[in-house]
C-alpha cells in the first residue's frame, strides 16, 4: 500500500499513457472504417474481399505487429508510433466489417425515401445512413476499444506499454503489488470505456426505445 | 532476415527453430486443449439448463479487457515460481472465456421448436443436447475454439519473459541483444503459425459442421 502511496506520479503517468495509446487508435480507425466500409457497400464486390483481408490481419499476433512495424514504417522500435499503427490497424480490420454490416443494415425503403425527398448521396450517409448503422458500428466499437485496452500492456515488453510497464517493473522486483495496481487500473479502464460508449450509442440513438442488443460473442 | 531465417545452423539443434516452433505448439495445444476441457462442458450445461447465463456472457466480455502480460506476472508471483505452470495458468484464463462464451451461446441459441421436436420424438435431455443441440451449436464452438487459440498463439510468445522456450526466445532475446533480424524473425514465425492454425480450425469447421446446417 505504501508503495502506490510512493508512486502516484509514476502510476497516473502509465495510466495516461495507457489511455492515449489504447484511444487514438479507435479514433483513427474510425475514421479510416467508415469512409472505407462506405466505399465496400458501393462497390459490393470489394467487401467480401475487404472483410477478410481484415480477418487476416486481426489474427497477426500484437507483439508480433509491435516489432514488426517499425522495419516497414522506418521508425525507431522504441516509438510509440509503433502501438499506435499497430492497434489502429487491428481497429480498422475488425471494424471494417461492422460499418460494413450496419450501412447494409439499413432498410431499402428507408433509403428511396430518403432518395425521394431529394438527399444527396453524401447527406444520405452522415444525416440517414450513419445513424442507423450506429448499433451495429458500436457493438464493433465497444469490442474494439477493449482489447487495444488490454493489447497496450503487450507494449511493455518492447519499453511501450503505459500501465503494462508496472507489470514489468512488478515482475523484476518480484513484487506483487504493481502488477495488481496495473490489472485493476486496467479492468477498470476497460469497463469505464465500455460504459462511456455504451452512454454515447443511447445519446446518439434517440429514437431506439429498446435496450441495448445482448453483449456479443467473440 | 532472410539471411537469418535461411540460415540453416539456426534451425537445427535444441535452440533452433524447429525446437522452437515445438515448443509453442506444445505451449499452445496444452493451454487449449486444458480451456477446452473446461469451457466446453460448463458452455454446454449454462447453454442446455440455461441457469447461469448472467456468468457465461459477463465473463466473455471481462476476459477481453483482461492484460495478458500483466496475468502472466500475476500467476508468477502468486505460484511463486518461473516457468510452465505460470504461463499455462495466464494462457488457460485467456482462453476458456471465449471458448464457453460461445459454446453458451450457440447451445442457447438452438430453436426451442427443434428440441421440442427432438424431445416429442423421445430423445432424452443427454440425446438432445449430444444429437441436436452439440450440432446444431457445432460453427459456434468451433469459432470460440478459434479465437481461443489465436488469443493463445500469439500471448505464448511471452512465455519467453519468463525464461521458457518458444517462439517469443527470439522476440524477447533478440529484443536485448539488439538483434532486429532474429526479432523480426520470431514475430514473422509466430504471425505464421497463427495463420496456418486459424486456416486448420476453419478446415476443421468446414468437416465438422453437420451437413444439414449449410443448406440454410
Amino acid at each position: 500500500m505504501t508503495w502506490i502511496g510512493n508512486n502516484l506520479g509514476l502510476i497516473w503517468e502509465q495510466l495516461r499513457e495507457h489511455i492515449y495509446l489504447a484511444i487514438i487508435p479507435v479514433i483513427l480507425g474510425l475514421i479510416i472504417s467508415v469512409p472505407l466500409g462506405y466505399v465496400a457497400t458501393r462497390y459490393s464486390w470489394l467487401a467480401n474481399p475487404l472483410v477478410a483481408f481484415g480477418g487476416l490481419l486481426y489474427s497477426l499476433p500484437s507483439i508480433a505487429l509491435f516489432i514488426v512495424l517499425p522495419a516497414i514504417l522506418g521508425t525507431k522500435v522504441l516509438s510509440s508510433i509503433n502501438i499506435v499503427v499497430a492497434l489502429t490497424i487491428y481497429t480498422v480490420s475488425l471494424l471494417i466489417r461492422n460499418v460494413i454490416d450496419g450501412l447494409r443494415s439499413v432498410p431499402p425503403d428507408v433509403r428511396q425515401s430518403a432518395i425521394a425527398v431529394g438527399y444527396g448521396s453524401l447527406h444520405r450517409l452522415v444525416a440517414v445512413d450513419l445513424p442507423i448503422a450506429i448499433p451495429v458500428i458500436f457493438t464493433g466499437l465497444r469490442v474494439v476499444t477493449v482489447a487495444n485496452i488490454s493489447m497496450v500492456s503487450v507494449g511493455a515488453v518492447i519499453g511501450i506499454g503505459g500501465l503494462g510497464e508496472l507489470f514489468t517493473l512488478g515482475f523484476q522486483k518480484a513484487f506483487l503489488t504493481p502488477v495488481v495496481v496495473g490489472v485493476v487500473l486496467s479492468l477498470a479502464l476497460a469497463l469505464l470505456a465500455d460504459f462511456v460508449l455504451v452512454t454515447l450509442q443511447r445519446v446518439l440513438t434517440p429514437w431506439a426505445r429498446v435496450a441495448a442488443p445482448v453483449a456479443e460473442v467473440a | 532476415m532472410w539471411q537469418y531465417l535461411t540460415d540453416s545452423y539456426n534451425w537445427s539443434g535444441n535452440e533452433g527453430i524447429w525446437a522452437r516452433i515445438l515448443e509453442h505448439l506444445w505451449y499452445t495445444f496444452a493451454a487449449l486443449g486444458l480451456s477446452v476441457v473446461i469451457g466446453l462442458p460448463i458452455g454446454l450445461r449454462i447453454g442446455h439448463t440455461r441457469r447461469g447465463a448472467f456468468l457465461a456472457i459477463n465473463l466473455g466480455n471481462a476476459a477481453r479487457a483482461l492484460p495478458s502480460l500483466g496475468l502472466l506476472m500475476l500467476a508468477v508471483l502468486l505460484t511463486n515460481q518461473i516457468g510452465f505452470l505460470p504461463v499455462l495458468i495466464a494462457l488457460v484464463a485467456l482462453g476458456i472465456p471465449p471458448i464457453l462464451a460461445s459454446t453458451y451461446a450457440g447451445i442457447s441459441g438452438v430453436d426451442p421448436a427443434t428440441i421440442d421436436a427432438a424431445r416429442g420424438m423421445g430423445m432424452t435431455g443427454r440425446e438432445i443436447l449430444t444429437k441436436v443441440e452439440i450440432p446444431i451449436a457445432m460453427p459456434l464452438i468451433i469459432s470460440g475454439v478459434r479465437s481461443a487459440t489465436l488469443q493463445i498463439v500469439s500471448t505464448a510468445t511471452i512465455a519467453a519473459l519468463v525464461s521458457l522456450g518458444g517462439l517469443g526466445r527470439y522476440v524477447i532475446d533478440g529484443l536485448k541483444l539488439r538483434d532486429f533480424p532474429q526479432m523480426f524473425s520470431g514475430a514473422l514465425l509466430v504471425a505464421l503459425m497463427a495463420l496456418l492454425l486459424d486456416a486448420m480450425f476453419a478446415l476443421i469447421g468446414r468437416i465438422t459442421v453437420s451437413p444439414g446446417l449449410k443448406l440454410g
